[in-house]
């Protein structure tokens, strides 16, 4: 069976798959059990679910590359899952993590946070300009920024770096990852430079 | 005419035995792993101590069971409020058994604890390899409710059952030379995942050391057991130090070896990371870890809605007792 991969119903599985994390974490707030540090355990898989779908988003151009398959489309969606989750971490870090009496303290001295930090504002201006009018309004500039969704990624997976004692497989599996993915930018920069670009 | 082929591998030898005695939590493992991989974040939750115990549980409970029965209750204890059994169970730093704070939990129930020997090796009179039931039995066991406080921000009160380090140390009969006790935790890759982790930063065996007069410290116990138990596995059964006024990470589990040197022995955290974890730990809410501040430390169990924020005291309330042991050391260049 041929899949359309262009299908409305494609796009809506996608997107009510998408939601599945979170309607977990719900459940796990209110009915369920998040274990013996709550705040913790939720701040920090929200993390891990908004870098697995950084790692989605960034998926889709080698996807195309490699394997033929064009799901450009989802890429948006997929972007602002990311942010979204990627907010909720932020969110359940201030409000069920954060010592707010040395806040600004950590925040600062806290190299972990910081690089967290701004990998987040940088999702949050990939987000605000996500849309029509706004990549209408930037025209070519509009690329230009959002190719800083690759200095994200590195962040981010620093910010996991940071924390990372005694055993780096995890580690080692976010950075070969990322690796992988950051790699199938580079071939067409190199080889298709002269060209124009085509759409990514 | 009957010819037999032997062959040449027998099923057995196909797949090592740890992984196919362990065969649902290897499915349930891969089955998380794929799911987490694809990002739906569906994690298949741990059937927590949902097998028999293994043998070698009931059989060092039957061997514990008398000194349990006389356990005694300890003037050192605090009067705060032990966490519940079920969280002390769930929320451990073993790295043996994974990073996870519940790995230790779920890959823990296997490990082989009896029979157990204790090697006693150095600047002692009397060295040897001990039986457990052997070294535990003519002392009596105290319960002591002790404030455990980790290096990463957080803590617990957790009911010990032991007898002091001291009182263990003085049948030895240690030597003017021994300034020094070094301690080892089991290295068995076949019950311990941890240890079978390709990109692990630990050189194993784990290993702890305490300077002399700390091991010898009333306060500093060799505990066996929690909640007038036999201690779980995940929590160092069945033999673990625990020093109430150092970070956890002091607090070696699973000990198979105790020695008496006379230099300072090499501690597996400050090997790993000198700069962030100091052979003498003792907690202390001035002197931050250089990633995170130790001024605070989340009391656990905590919930959501109001996590028990709490500040962090200097040798985590114990100070009085051993604040002479540091007279005149600078605490913040020897962290």
């Amino acid at each position: 069976m041929r899949v359309n991969w262009r299908s409305r119903s494609v796009w809506w599985g996608v997107f009510g798959g998408s939601l599945i994390p979170l309607s977990e974490r719900l459940y796990q707030m209110f009915w369920g059990d998040l274990g013996t540090d709550p705040g913790k355990t939720l701040t920090e898989s929200l993390g891990t679910i908004a870098l697995c779908f950084l790692g989605m988003t960034l998926a889709i151009t080698p996807l195309k590359r490699w394997f033929s398959l064009s799901l450009v489309h989802l890429r948006r969606m997929q972007g602002l899952f990311t942010f979204f989750y990627a907010s909720l971490h932020v969110g359940a870090y201030l409000l069920f993590l954060a010592d707010w009496s040395a806040f600004m303290d950590d925040v600062i001295k806290r190299p972990y946070i910081f690089v967290g930090l701004a990998a987040f504002l940088i999702l949050l201006a990939l987000a605000a300009t996500s849309f029509k009018t706004m990549m209408r309004r930037l025209g070519r500039h509009w690329k230009t920024l959002h190719r800083l969704v690759y200095p994200a990624g590195v962040l981010v997976v620093v910010h996991y770096a940071w924390q990372s004692r005694g055993d780096y497989t995890t580690l080692f599996i976010y950075s070969l990852s990322l690796l992988l993915l950051l790699s199938a930018r580079l071939p067409q920069r190199v080889f298709h430079s002269a060209r124009s670009p085509e759409p990514e | 005419m009957l010819i037999k082929h032997k062959p040449a591998l027998s099923e057995a030898q196909v797949t090592p035995k740890s992984i196919y005695v362990d065969r649902r939590s290897f499915i349930r493992q891969t089955l998380a792993g794929t799911l987490a991989l694809s990002g739906l974040g569906l994690s298949v939750s741990p059937a927590l101590a949902a097998q028999a115990e293994n043998p070698s549980r009931s059989a060092w409970r039957q061997k514990l069971a008398s000194p349990l029965a006389t356990m005694q209750k300890s003037p050192y204890s605090t009067t705060e409020t032990p966490a519940p059994l079920k969280d002390i169970q769930r929320y451990n730093n073993f790295y043996e058994f994974g990073t996870g704070k519940g790995d230790p939990g779920e890959h823990a129930g296997g490990l082989t604890i009896d029979p157990w020997r204790v090697v006693v090796e150095g600047e002692v009179e009397k060295p040897g390899s001990y039986m457990l039931e052997d070294l535990i039995k003519s002392h009596l066991l105290e319960e002591r409710i002790y404030r455990l406080r980790c290096v990463e921000a957080w803590s617990m009160v957790i009911p010990w059952v032991g007898i002091p380090l001291s009182a263990l140390i003085a049948r030895f009969k240690p030597t003017s030379r021994a300034r020094y006790v070094l301690f080892e935790s089991l290295v068995r890759p076949e019950e311990m995942p941890g240890q079978r982790s390709l990109f692990s930063g630990i050189d194993w065996p784990y290993q702890e050391g305490l300077r002399i007069d700390e091991a010898m410290h009333p306060l500093t116990l060799m505990a066996v057991g929690l909640y007038g138990d036999i201690l779980p596995n995940q929590n160092g059964a069945p033999f673990r130090l625990v020093v109430p006024w150092k970070y956890g990470f002091k607090s070696i589990k699973s000990i198979v070896k105790i020695g008496f040197v006379e230099t300072m022995p090499p501690t597996t955290w400050n090997q790993l990371q000198p700069g962030e974890y100091g052979f003498y730990a003792n907690v202390n809410p001035a002197v931050d870890h250089p990633r995170w501040s130790q001024k605070t430390e989340r009391r656990l169990p905590g919930g959501l809605f109001g996590a028990n924020r709490i500040e962090t005291m200097p040798f985590n309330g114990y100070a009085e007792e051993v604040t002479s042991l540091y007279a005149g050391m600078d605490l913040s260049a020897n962290y």
